[in-house]
């Protein structure tokens, strides 16, 4: 089966579907000169992301070689990757402690 | 200058002012909301005539007035607008007969009719046909005439985008914007809150560290409303629509919507509804509310706009042609009544990013000289200001 993504950067730990991916598939996602084998943890429908390399809690997660947020939990390589386990960094001002 | 293509050759209507619409239309300007059901009216009466709905122009003051002022002001300036009533009721803050004095500093032929001058809405609307119904006659006389793209100022958007905005139409889109700045036009990057994220990028290729300052500037007032609201400006942006489609942070969508702006140095950043003052890429300071910053790209003198969404939209303006383009296949089939280009075909490996743009170029041109967008055959006349004050 040849399944359609595409991964924008090398230093990415994302890659995105370009149809719908069933859990269990194993892919290989080119970037460069460089290919990830990831096999899906989840169902990825059409879109969506999954994590080509793990990201520890807390970590920054790439796409398009630049920051697109911050990880909240542990992500495991063949993860889905949206706004269960990713959070954004910037407007947020429900983080803002005491606001005078 | 590119020597692939022939810049002159767009077909216009030359103003007064110098200035080139792509359209001529007779628009009947209402100051105040409650002019603007008689507007309507009149619209249904005279062929030719375009209006707007809003629910602005009385009670505002200081700089929220002045940009509501602003945006009248500019929907009346804007080249697609052969000439302008100016619809008031009599009372309010946003004179009807100061709106047409500005206008008619361009040289364009504007009236003023007022609900309680007139002595209430039915000879209002009979004035404001009869003066209507003169100006369109007068505009069809006009022909068009040859221009090219120096003349040109292209609007730039992206509403209901999805993960395909960034990989297809927007960076298809971005070609386009470099084609119009290499040809001597203007391309407007606006969309401020969905820059937050992206800003260190646009401000490496600012003109001047004035330019670099100001990209900064403008990113910290957006992203402060929010953090004063003390709200995640993701409860608002980027929206479910972006989120069912696959979108997860407004960094994420920012770098998507980034790529409309192509590669060319940023000469300028300019306020709401204000006409640029530089050629080439020019950054308006827009919320990313898809109406309010068309309305602003318009009222800022855009003649032709183009569109991404990736989840589909009907949008359109009263008086410029929208040019809607979708960033996937399977929307285009759905939504055909409303998109008119697909660049969904680079997503399905039919076809690269350059050669995407070059067709969009080439559906500027076209629409440039007369043909019709779906939003204009669908009559879909938007407007929204950008309020940046309460109504007292």
């Amino acid at each position: 089966m040849n399944y359609k993504t595409i991964m924008m950067k090398p230093l990415d730990h994302v890659a995105i579907a370009l149809m719908d991916l069933p859990q269990g598939a194993l892919i290989h996602v080119r970037c460069e000169e460089k290919v990830h084998e990831v096999e899906l943890k989840q169902d990825i429908r059409f879109g969506h992301k999954f994590a080509v390399k793990p990201i520890g809690q807390g970590g920054e997660i790439l796409k398009y070689g630049e920051v697109i947020g911050r990880a909240v939990a542990d992500i495991a390589t063949g993860e889905h990757v949206h706004v269960h386990n990713l959070e954004g960094i910037r407007g947020r001002g429900d983080k803002v402690e005491s606001r005078v | 200058m590119n020597p692939e293509f022939n810049t002159n050759e767009l077909l216009g209507y030359r103003r007064p002012d110098g200035k080139v619409g792509v359209r001529n239309h007779v628009l009947i300007l209402p100051t105040i909301t409650c002019a603007t059901q008689a507007a309507k009216q009149i619209t249904e009466l005279v062929h030719g005539t375009v209006s707007f709905i809003h629910q602005h122009g009385c009670a505002q003051v200081g700089e929220d007035y002045d940009q509501t002022f602003r945006t009248y002001v500019g929907m009346g300036l804007n080249p697609n607008v052969y000439g302008v009533v100016v619809l008031g009721l009599g009372c309010e803050t946003h004179q009807a007969r100061s709106v047409a004095g500005e206008i008619a500093k361009s040289g364009k032929p504007v009236e003023v009719v007022s609900i309680q001058d007139h002595g209430g809405t039915l000879m209002t609307i009979a004035e404001g046909a009869r003066v209507a119904a003169r100006m369109v006659q007068d505009a069809s006389a006009q022909r068009r005439e040859p221009f090219d793209f120096s003349e040109l100022i292209i609007g730039t958007e992206c509403g209901g985008s999805d993960a395909c905005s960034g990989l297809s139409a927007n960076p298809a889109v971005g070609v386009v914007s470099d084609m119009v700045v290499d040809a001597g036009g203007t391309a407007i990057l606006a969309e401020t809150t969905e820059l937050i994220g992206a800003e260190h990028l646009l401000a490496k290729r600012a003109v001047n560290e004035k330019v670099a300052k100001r990209v900064y500037e403008v990113i910290e007032q957006m992203e402060s409303r929010a953090i004063l609201m003390g709200v995640d400006i993701r409860t608002g942006n980027p929206s479910p629509g972006n989120i069912e489609g696959g979108l997860s942070s407004l960094e994420e969508k920012s770098l998507g919507a980034s790529n409309k702006s192509g590669s060319r140095p940023l000469q300028e950043i300019i306020d709401y509804a204000q006409y640029p003052t530089q050629k080439g890429l020019v950054w308006m300071d827009t919320p990313g509310h898809d109406i309010e910053q068309l309305t602003g790209m318009v009222a800022g003198g855009a003649q032709v706009v183009l569109f991404t969404s990736g989840r589909g939209t009907p949008t359109g303006s009263p008086i410029a042609p929208v040019i809607k383009i979708s960033t996937n296949t399977a929307m285009f089939e759905k939504m055909r009544d409303n998109m008119d280009l697909n660049a969904g075909t680079i997503i399905d490996g039919e076809e690269t990013i350059q050669t995407a743009g070059k067709r969009i170029f080439e559906e500027i041109k076209e629409v440039s000289s007369g043909k019709l967008t779906k939003s204009e055959v669908l009559k879909q006349h938007d407007f929204g200001i950008w309020r940046i004050g309460p109504t007292f």
